[in-house]
């Protein structure tokens, strides 16, 4: 009934290539689209925007990036917040050093020195793989936690090691309401978003999951696993960099090098367990679920009035935020997204299930 | 069944619900007060005196009667000494219930990010004995009040005693600072590296990975370069892992100073005799007992609303230090409202008026019951410290004991220090210092 795809006739290749073959889904993201850019700056609180929304972009963003890495071309990584460090540093070195640099190109420059760094690191998937890959890249956590704390460079000589951005605008454009900071990262979302899409679709793409579902096979049917490998690391690292500089200079806006701990890398990669593995959607569901549901689970004792202390509100959260990621995944091992696409399949021979 | 359960919790939802809207209808003027705390993670032990001693100074001016008849609204948010959490507390309780009166961190990390804000916000950040050093310059920095002492007091303070031992001069001496690996325990160095050169000791930096508990290399480091003194930049459990290595390593505990957050009753009292000798500096005199004390107790906990679990909480040294903070966040609005108008509530704006005129007399403190724990003070435009006062207290193997006089940094010391950061925040921030004639 509502994602009946009689009539709908493709009859060109551009038609058939398309990203959203389904008018409902087209409909459906420009409404989406429509409703994050257009709505949401009308309805939300200065609150909603710096706590809720931009964290939740910002997220969804390295999710993505780490989900091209590990859900698309299986190469697992517990170096995320690494990556997201070496580009909020990065863009912090290039901002405070190279005077009049312009935001963007400080953001996206922050980008590129983690996909150097990336890729570097994404060497030893050439010889490893699985945990001893995860392993490796773990070493990079270690890496970037001992250079940012310890080479005085990174952070411009400061005394105690903590950075902050400087005031954000691009072009003219003062960036510094909470509503034009969340627009901003809103359109990296996008912009990152459909180009990942894009890239998946590909015959890069096609290569990543090729690698993922059988390394040996790929490369007897002639895919270069140097090529691909590393090629997926460099997309990531440069996603997951940007999203990286955004935390810094957006969402904290001063930070020290424990924003970037190895915690983070580990809710990273279970936000994309959860989410979907291998899924575009699912890196922002899975942002969705580990940003909003503990809020939500923080606030639902105060909202009921419950005279909870501190301490225990937030063991309960903790608690019950637990029990969830398990139940999730004993229901949907493949995660928040495969549930999506459960729901659609049904709508789609709904009313007449067979 | 099922239909029973799900009944009953929208009976609760809604029940709730209702005592929310119904709530705030009729009510007296209420002054809001943010109460940013960590009673889970690393930083735990510290966290949960500190903040029970805010929360029991803010009912005891409640239990009197408020702030000229102005009760004090607080709510705590959790945020397990992370910054992004922090971030989120800040914002969720920046604006409620007509303004916070100001955010008392309790996070260097915190602070940095908040620091940012504030000035958009117009909401006083108050971070008595931490945050930004440099901060006590108002010119720059508006809205921060590093109010009673900041890292560079505590240790111009420290090295002071140290000087005192060893009769006037450190020519040739080592001191070694034990730090942990943050934007907090790296504070102090700029100000000891001054110290260094001007008393000619050798400045020993020793690194501590958070949380701290890994500290068998450093004892080791300790122990091959002998330093003279050592100087705890710690919090936390990296503070008992310390005194432990120290016991381990014979390094007396006598030549041990940490700063007031590594000297609190939990840190040591497990090792209790162990520890015996080991000193901290307290900003002010949080080691002294005083009459608020006996306000707090007879008020509230024998009639059982204390915060802590245990009136024994009460007199601890971190427990004090909160109940301190609270007080001078409600004497900032008291003064608020001796000039915007009595038994009203104050915005934040008038809060942070407040803060900067705050007046602390001998007469007024003996009033409030810290007479003994804080030195008369002043706040003005471009000063946003007051007064440094500090003292040593060591540890008897039971309890901490004041053990020193009054310090007050070298104000050739830090002065300096103080110009040169908040100049080079200015620049790198495009803020205009503002005139304070």
């Amino acid at each position: 009934m509502f994602y009946r795809e009689n009539g709908q006739f493709k009859t060109s290749y551009a038609a058939d290539q398309q990203i959203f073959g389904v008018a409902q889904d087209r409909w459906a993201i420009v409404l989406v689209l429509a409703f994050a850019f257009l709505a949401i700056p009308f309805i939300a609180s200065d609150y909603t925007f710096q706590a809720i929304l931009i964290p939740f972009v910002i997220m969804s963003l390295a999710a993505l990036g780490l989900n091209i890495l590990v859900g698309y071309c299986g190469q697992i990584s517990l170096g995320t917040a690494a990556f997201m460090a070496v580009g909020a540093y990065a863009a912090y070195n290039l901002q405070a050093r190279i005077e009049g640099m312009p935001l963007l190109v400080a953001l996206i420059g922050g980008g590129l020195v983690a996909m150097v760094f990336g890729i570097f690191f994404g060497l030893p998937s050439l010889r490893i793989r699985g945990l001893y890959l995860a392993v490796a890249t773990l070493a990079a956590q270690f890496f970037v936690d001992w250079l940012a704390t310890r080479a005085a460079w990174v952070t411009n000589n400061s005394s105690s090691g903590s950075v902050s951005a400087k005031p954000l605008a691009i072009a003219g454009w003062a960036i510094d309401t909470p509503m034009e900071k969340y627009l901003l990262c809103l359109a990296l979302l996008c912009v990152l978003g459909l180009a990942a899409k894009n890239l998946v679709r590909s015959s890069v793409g096609r290569e990543w999951m090729a690698m993922r579902d059988m390394d040996v096979a790929a490369a007897v049917i002639g895919i270069r696993p140097t090529y691909a490998k590393l090629s997926a690391f460099a997309v990531s690292s440069f996603i997951v960099g940007v999203a990286g500089a955004l935390w810094g200079f957006v969402h904290l806006g001063a930070w020290e090098p424990a924003a970037f701990s190895l915690d983070r890398s580990l809710q990273l990669l279970f936000m994309i367990i959860i989410g979907g593995l291998g899924s575009i959607v699912g890196s922002i569901f899975g942002a969705a679920f580990f940003v909003l549901l503990p809020l939500l689970l923080n606030q639902v004792p105060h909202w009921l009035g419950l005279p909870l202390s501190t301490a225990t509100a937030t063991y309960l959260e903790h608690m019950i935020f637990g029990a969830l990621i398990v139940f999730f995944l004993i229901v949907e091992p493949h995660g928040l997204a495969k549930l999506w696409a459960t729901a659609r399949q049904k709508l789609r021979v709904w009313p007449f299930p067979h | 069944m099922m239909f029973k359960k799900v009944a009953i919790a929208a009976a609760c939802v809604a029940a709730g619900m209702g005592a929310l809207v119904a709530s705030p209808a009729v009510q007296a003027q209420e002054q809001f007060v943010p109460l940013l705390v960590y009673r889970t993670g690393q930083f735990a032990p510290l966290g949960i005196p500190w903040a029970d001693g805010k929360q029991d100074y803010l009912k005891l001016v409640n239990a009197k009667g408020g702030i000229n008849g102005v009760k004090i609204k607080f709510e705590e948010c959790e945020t397990a000494y992370d910054t992004a959490k922090g971030v989120e507390c800040y914002e969720r309780l920046k604006n409620k219930d007509g303004g916070a009166s100001g955010f008392d961190t309790q996070s260097t990390g915190i602070t940095f990010a908040v620091t940012d804000k504030a000035p958009g916000d117009k909401v006083p950040v108050v971070t008595p004995g931490y945050g930004l050093s440099q901060s006590v310059d108002g010119k720059v920095f508006e809205w921060n009040f590093p109010l009673l002492g900041n890292y560079w007091t505590a240790a111009d303070s420290i090295i002071q005693d140290i000087l005192k031992k060893e009769k006037g001069s450190l020519k040739g001496k080592k001191i070694a600072l034990v730090y942990h690996d943050s934007p907090y325990g790296k504070e102090p160095i700029p100000l000891l590296e001054k110290r260094a050169a001007k008393d000619g000791f050798e400045l020993i930096k020793l690194p501590v990975t958070a949380p701290g508990v890994e500290q068998k290399s450093t004892w080791l480091q300790i122990r091959q370069n002998r330093p003279d003194y050592v100087l705890l930049w710690s919090a936390g459990v990296m503070t008992p892992t310390a005194v432990r290595e120290a016991q381990a390593t014979g390094y007396p505990r006598e030549k041990m100073y940490a700063v007031w957050w590594g000297g609190s009753d939990h840190d040591v009292k497990d090792i209790g005799a162990g520890a015996k000798g080991y000193n901290t500096v307290t900003i002010h005199n949080t080691a002294e007992s005083d009459k608020v004390h006996a306000d707090v107790k007879a008020m509230l906990y024998d009639k059982g609303q204390g915060t802590a679990k245990d009136a024994k909480e009460l007199g601890q040294l971190a427990h004090t230090r909160g109940m301190m903070i609270a007080m001078l966040q409600v004497e900032a609005i008291r003064t608020a409202q001796d000039k915007y108008g009595k038994g009203k509530s104050m915005t934040p704006e008038q809060v942070r008026w407040g803060l900067e005129n705050l007046n602390m007399t001998q007469e007024r403190l003996n009033e409030l019951g810290f007479g003994k724990i804080i030195r008369p003070f002043k706040t003005s435009c471009e000063n946003h410290l007051g007064a440094d006062w500090a003292r040593i207290a060591t540890w008897d193997g039971s309890k901490f004991k004041v053990t020193s006089d009054w310090y007050q940094a070298d104000k050739s010391m830090v002065d300096p220090l103080y110009k040169e950061f908040a100049e080079k925040y200015a620049k790198e921030k495009n803020v205009k210092a503002r005139s304070c004639s």
